[in-house]
């Protein structure tokens, strides 16, 4: 125990000397150690397809670089969450050339379906590359669960639309009195009850998922229309952590027993939408707004993260190029996910008031 | 908040405290007090912001000659035959110019080209990687660097500066001090307050953006002010500010120079670094060693992700005469590096862009006129001590 806090000291004493994105994993506190372990973290790429073989360059590089620095990390983690969002409008050609992107990695990927992805033809194309749109699987001694948050009512789905091409560009908006609210849906909690039926209640839970499984905002879809039922489910267990996508910044929230964490994109950020609103609103306090991004740098207010699972419980080391590194980790005092810099007021980031 | 953050915002309240003043836009505006050298301790040539002295190495007139004296001195190295001045000669604006990479003793070669000393005293770091973080701790490496001076250690350096009659008289005079007193941060503080002497402004450029002499610069040189502004996307890191231009961020970035050749090894040759800390005189002897290494840029000093294969941005002051170009002089002219920036950070149209390019890198789409426009620019930026 002595050996394994002092290495561990050491380890954020030169991570803070250097700012630098934790490379060398040290023990940590898991009941047994071999059983700590790191994986990558990259979503929301939004590869798109301008004409033939001409895609978005900006969108391009993100993944692109992603896919590089993960491949640098030492010790290597032991696979990578694509978080969902590969695609900007779902095609074929969208997907194989992310997926061209991705093949590049030289760890297991597995990946999450985000809207994107979907609604073009439903998924179809997605499963031939990537498999089942949920699963689970085990691995050294947690239980992690992919959903496919980004479901909705089978009426918008399949009787609304003249065209598909015209069903996903309305799922793709923000704001859109068309667009229709994300869900998990009965038949896949029925699955999930059942999956985790299984699970003794002390093993750690790992969900991954493209939207909030909790409500934040409706209007962009920060939100998941079946939260409550889902986290009805996840409850009983004593540790559990929902790793989402979808929202293009870092959030982290407490509900219960479980822990939420967000990733950042590769393509481009989104802000709080309280921000956005302008006035007062019922939102879910952000607490540490992001850095000011400098717009000449594309990747700015963009990045990827490197997740410890230690404990059962997550910290999330975000890479965000041309900015501070952040991370976000559960603290044990106050019993939630918190910034380990930035989180006590005084130490905060001041928000941008004036243009 | 990181450090270049702040004063990114220090710098951004000085600009709107400028505009209330009144914004020099090279028709007429503020007039900067203007001097034509830098022999007067503390005068600022036009377009310069006043020199900051540590507070422990005050300049005195007997210690920026000291600091001359040992600048030239060729017997700080192995061979007696290279000094600080070898590559940083005065004559050619205080580079090696036309050399691509420096050489050392021998001719033995290292793997960058010569940073020019003028205007250095402004780098909040200094090398191309930024491993040292002042002028006199930068005057202590390139003595004992095997492909430099080739010094063991500094102990010649010191065997002399104690024992040389005028140099025994100098350091008395300046410091107070002789025989064992004498150590090599005297020595390097005396180098660094000449180095703070090596200022220069005053180019046709000041004298039209801040002296409002409005013929100072040509008409294609103006449009290639307006391009280094604007499409040509220069001023983000080559910064131009209301009273001063020091046409540097003093940051590091990756524009595609070097590791585009070594893309498919730097797995292997970054994750040496990242397993084990190497100690600064190790990678001070490895970035100018081995030429691969060399190109992992600022990462080999920060292992930081975000810096593999980025440099420090230098100056655009006098860099007409200082060809060639880049961190390993791999660009003959100006035209060259015009070209590599419009392909977008490659050398050849259609060559790979490298993994780690920066985000503020892309393809520009500037035409020929422009382009020319743009040397046309830089060309502008030579004060007139260098003009010749």
């Amino acid at each position: 125990m002595t050996a394994t806090c002092l290495s561990r000291r050491d380890f954020l004493k030169g991570a803070a000397a250097l700012g630098a994105l934790p490379l060398t994993m040290v023990e940590l506190s898991f009941a047994d150690s071999s059983k700590n372990f790191t994986f990558a973290h990259i979503s929301d790429s939004h590869i798109q397809q301008i004409q033939g073989s001409n895609f978005v360059y900006n969108w391009d590089r993100g993944l692109i670089r992603a896919v590089a620095e993960t491949n640098l990390l030492t010790p290597k983690p032991d696979f990578v969450i694509f978080g969902g969002d590969l695609a900007q409008l779902g095609k074929k050609e969208e997907l194989d050339h992310g997926a061209e992107m991705l093949s590049k990695l030289n760890y297991k990927v597995r990946c999450v379906m985000g809207e994107h992805d979907y609604y073009l033809d439903l998924g179809e194309y997605w499963s031939k590359l990537f498999g089942p749109h949920y699963y689970s699987w085990d691995h050294k001694g947690v239980h992690f669960i992919t959903l496919n948050s980004v479901l909705t009512y089978d009426e918008w789905t399949h009787n609304r639309w003249p065209t598909a091409e015209q069903r996903m560009l309305e799922m793709a908006g923000l704001d859109n009195p068309n667009g229709s609210p994300f869900m998990v849906g009965e038949e896949q909690r029925k699955w999930l009850q059942k999956d985790l039926a299984k699970v003794k209640k002390d093993t750690p839970v790992v969900v991954f998922s493209h939207s909030p499984i909790q409500k934040i905002y409706k209007g962009w879809n920060f939100w998941t229309e079946d939260a409550d039922e889902v986290q009805a489910l996840l409850q009983p267990f004593e540790t559990v952590t929902v790793v989402y996508g979808h929202v293009h910044q870092i959030q982290y929230n407490q509900i219960g027993n479980i822990s939420f964490n967000s990733v950042m994109a590769t393509a481009w950020p989104w802000p709080y939408p309280q921000s956005y609103a302008q006035a007062e609103s019922h939102l879910p306090k952000l607490t540490v707004p992001m850095n000011r991004a400098d717009p000449f740098f594309e990747r700015d207010a963009t990045g990827w993260q490197l997740i410890d699972l230690n404990t059962g419980r997550v910290t999330l080391r975000y890479n965000l190029w041309n900015n501070t590194n952040r991370t976000v980790a559960y603290n044990p005092e106050t019993k939630q996910p918190e910034d380990t810099v930035y989180q006590s007021p005084d130490k905060r980031i001041p928000p941008q008031i004036h243009y | 908040m990181d450090a270049q953050r702040h004063t990114r915002i220090r710098v951004g309240t000085l600009l709107c405290l400028a505009a209330f003043l009144g914004v020099p836009d090279g028709s007429g505006g503020l007039q900067a007090a203007a001097s034509g050298g830098a022999a007067e301790i503390g005068a600022v040539p036009l377009g310069l912001p006043p020199v900051e002295y540590p507070a422990d190495n005050p300049q005195t007139p007997a210690k920026i000659a000291l600091g001359e004296k040992l600048f030239m001195d060729a017997r700080f190295s192995s061979t007696g035959e290279v000094s600080c001045s070898t590559c940083h000669d005065p004559k050619k604006v205080f580079t090696d110019s036309p050399l691509k990479v420096s050489e050392g003793i021998f001719k033995l070669t290292g793997t960058r080209n010569a940073p020019t000393v003028v205007n250095a005293a402004y780098m909040q770091t200094q090398f191309w990687d930024g491993r040292s973080p002042s002028l006199e701790d930068q005057a202590l490496h390139p003595p004992v660097n095997p492909v430099e001076m080739g010094l063991k250690d500094h102990q010649p350096i010191l065997d002399i500066v104690r024992t040389d009659p005028e140099y025994v008289q100098q350091f008395k005079e300046v410091f107070g001090k002789s025989g064992e007193a004498v150590t090599m941060t005297e020595v390097t503080q005396a180098i660094a307050a000449f180095e703070r002497t090596i200022i220069s402004g005053n180019s046709p450029f000041d004298r039209w953006f801040f002296g409002g002499e409005a013929d100072a610069m040509t008409p294609q040189q103006i449009q290639g002010y307006h391009l280094f502004v604007n499409e040509g996307r220069c001023v983000s890191c080559h910064v131009i500010e209301q009273t001063q231009a020091l046409f540097t961020d003093n940051r590091f970035h990756n524009i595609g120079v070097g590791i585009n050749a070594i893309q498919h090894q730097i797995p292997k040759l970054a994750r040496e670094f990242l397993k084990a800390e190497a100690t600064a005189s190790e990678v001070d002897k490895k970035v100018l060693t081995d030429k691969r290494t060399s190109e992992l840029g600022r990462f080999a000093i920060s292992r930081k992700l975000d810096d593999i294969g980025s440099f420090k941005t230098p100056t655009l002051r006098n860099v007409a005469k200082t060809a060639p170009y880049m961190h390993d002089g791999s660009l003959a002219t100006l035209r060259e590096v015009m070209e590599h920036y419009n392909n977008g950070g490659v050398t050849e149209p259609g060559d790979p862009v490298n993994d780690f390019l920066s985000s503020g890198i892309r393809p520009l789409n500037l035409n020929d006129e422009e382009i020319d426009a743009l040397v046309a620019f830089m060309e502008a930026l030579t004060s007139p001590e260098y003009a010749q």
